[in-house]
């Protein structure tokens, strides 16, 4: 074609002409790619306290971790993998705070994400009672993890305790229990906490995600006399799938979180029963053992990237099976 | 119809379990030791308004109060500064440049805060930033900022590029167009986050519990972690320092709560 070169003064002539018209066109090819300069000093403030009080000592947590550094002594040695060492061979505190975190995740994941799409199934229509029950069940979310801790230890005392008194009152004398005593199943306990704190927070989501599928969808269900069980298999669960995955995820992070609220509920019970990743790493720290600490922490970072990791792939998996 | 008893049935179970707790805590204020310890479940037998005289009377909850709005408050509007700033140049950078510079912010929100609280430890250390408040405020605004930079950039790129090209042309600045454009549009969001960073600063533990040592610097959560210490099962006066703790964010809450509500998910669905 024979198009006069003029047409093509720029690559593309849409935006922010106003600006830049007028100047060397090398220039403008450059504000046309990469924006005007003053646009980068916006994100500046936030990048200098990001990088020099967060990403820095990110990184650094991968020095400590090969030192055997207390925290206060001028001086420290670098002793290699050893802490990774010692925590792979067996320190049977982190084995046991690694496990527990895990079951304590697993189970969180499971009930919480059940809890909160039942209740947001409840409670999607806009009526007044379900706007009421709505704001009654994220009511936990606002409170302090040890505020909601302090709650609990009393529903768990085991001599003054609320749970112990209304098993009794009910005559079920039997399945009364020491809870946060009981060395075996002290984690759930914490779990049953957590689930309680945070289900209302994860049903909002469901609420939001349920109500952005189309009532055609289901119109069209009824129309082909599709059951109960269908309808949710085929349209609800597929359509949900991304607030699902939001929800795991967010769970996740919040169950790594539960260190406020072990440390609530009293610190540690009997063998480290409640002790998860988080207050272990705490501890060691506590202890001055900040490169031991700093090697645990790694580890941790470790295992939140693993679990995520498999949870977008299974999530991912199930939208399209489904 | 079955369906129907059985849905009223399972949300008036789940009504209980979430209100019977926080009842029993609010009326546990009340109530002296073996009155809680005999009765949970009704109303004080003689209210027994000492325990808030004993909590507020101490110096150290008031002090922790004074200390938690502060804070808070610094927190959550310093945030919500450096973050909005951040956003708004991230919305409107083209190209890579823009997507790098977001996702080396955003990673921040998946690093745990145990992992790299230990250099942080001692790098507030070095900077005399431990044991002060503007050092909690420093540490609060640098654990939230990724996530505000999430929701408010995500909120920004929504805006329809045309009001930024329509200012070009009329000759307003960025820094014009931030203020007087960007930011009055992101209403909603900034207060959705605003929201969300009001709650967690004003919950915030881990960074007091490790900056903090001096009593007359502690913030709300600390000053309750600590009053459990002196007083082990002293349930009403724990009770009365819980529901003194979180009265503000529960009154704003029955006030606001569609806001909070927002606050408290935004980011995570479209709305």
């Amino acid at each position: 074609m024979s198009a006069p070169s003029t047409v093509r003064t720029g690559p593309a002539p849409t935006p922010a002409r106003g600006t830049s018209a007028g100047r060397p066109r090398k220039h403008r090819g450059w504000r046309q790619r990469f924006g005007h300069p003053a646009f980068y000093l916006f994100p500046l403030p936030a990048l200098v306290v990001y990088v020099i009080f967060f990403a820095v000592p990110t990184v650094q947590a991968f020095q400590y971790a090969v030192t055997d550094w207390d925290g206060y002594s001028a001086g420290y040695r670098s002793v290699g993998l050893d802490n990774f060492e010692q925590l792979a061979r067996g320190d049977d505190l982190f084995v046991n705070a690694m496990t527990n975190s895990l079951k304590f995740m697993l189970v969180v994941v499971v009930f919480q994400t059940l809890f909160s799409l039942v209740l947001a199934s409840m409670l999607l229509r806009n009526s007044r009672s379900s706007t009421l029950l709505r704001a009654v069940f994220f009511l936990p979310t606002i409170l302090s993890s040890v505020s909601v801790a302090f709650v609990w230890k009393f529903i768990y005392d085991p001599n003054f305790g609320l749970a112990n008194s209304a098993l009794k009152s009910v005559g079920l004398d039997s399945l009364t229990s020491s809870f946060l005593g009981d060395e075996g199943k002290a984690i759930y306990f914490l779990a049953i906490t957590q689930v309680w704190f945070h289900t209302g927070q994860m049903m909002v989501i469901f609420i939001a995600g349920l109500q952005q599928i189309p009532r055609e969808l289901y119109e069209a269900a009824a129309i082909d006399g599709v059951g109960r069980w269908q309808r949710f298999r085929h349209v609800t669960w597929p359509m949900i799938a991304p607030a699902t995955g939001i929800v795991i995820a967010y769970t996740t992070i919040q169950s790594f979180k539960a260190f406020d609220l072990v440390l609530g509920l009293g610190g540690n019970p009997p063998q480290g029963s409640l002790d998860i990743l988080s207050t272990r790493i705490y501890t060691s720290f506590a202890d001055s053992r900040f490169g031991y600490a700093a090697a645990e922490s790694i580890v941790f970072m470790a295992v939140i990237a693993l679990v995520t990791l498999i949870q977008r792939r299974t999530v991912k998996l199930t939208q399209s099976g489904a | 119809m079955g369906s129907r008893i059985g849905r009223r049935a399972l949300l008036g179970v789940y009504t209980a379990l979430v209100l019977i707790p926080l009842l029993v805590m609010f009326a546990g204020s009340f109530k002296t030791t073996s009155d809680l310890f005999s009765n949970p479940f009704s109303l004080p037998e003689e209210w027994q308004f000492g325990n808030y005289g004993e909590v507020l009377g101490s110096a150290d909850m008031g002090t922790a109060f004074t200390n938690s709005a502060l804070v808070t408050a610094c927190s959550v509007t310093l945030t919500l500064l450096l973050a909005s700033l951040a956003a708004y140049g991230l919305a409107r950078i083209p190209g890579w440049p823009g997507w790098v510079l977001y996702g080396f912010l955003v990673l921040g929100m998946s690093v745990p805060a145990q992992a790299n609280m230990i250099p942080q430890f001692v790098l507030f250390d070095v900077l005399g930033l431990t044991d002060s408040l503007a050092g909690l405020v420093l540490i609060n605004i640098v654990s939230t900022l990724p996530v505000a930079v999430f929701i408010l950039a995500g909120f920004m790129r929504t805006l329809p590029r045309e009001i930024y090209e329509a200012a070009a042309l009329d000759g307003v600045g960025p820094w014009r167009t931030y203020r007087s454009i960007a930011l009055p549009l992101s209403l909603p969001s900034l207060a959705a986050t605003a929201i969300f960073l009001l709650v967690i600063h004003w919950n915030e533990l881990l960074y007091p519990l490790l900056f903090i040592n001096d009593p007359d610097k502690r913030t709300l959560p600390l000053a309750l972690l600590n009053f459990q210490g002196e007083f082990l099962t002293n349930y009403p006066l724990l009770f009365t320092g819980v529901v003194v703790a979180s009265l503000p964010l529960v009154v704003g809450y029955i006030f606001l709560q569609r806001f909070f509500i927002a606050g408290m998910t935004a980011g995570s669905v479209k709305e």
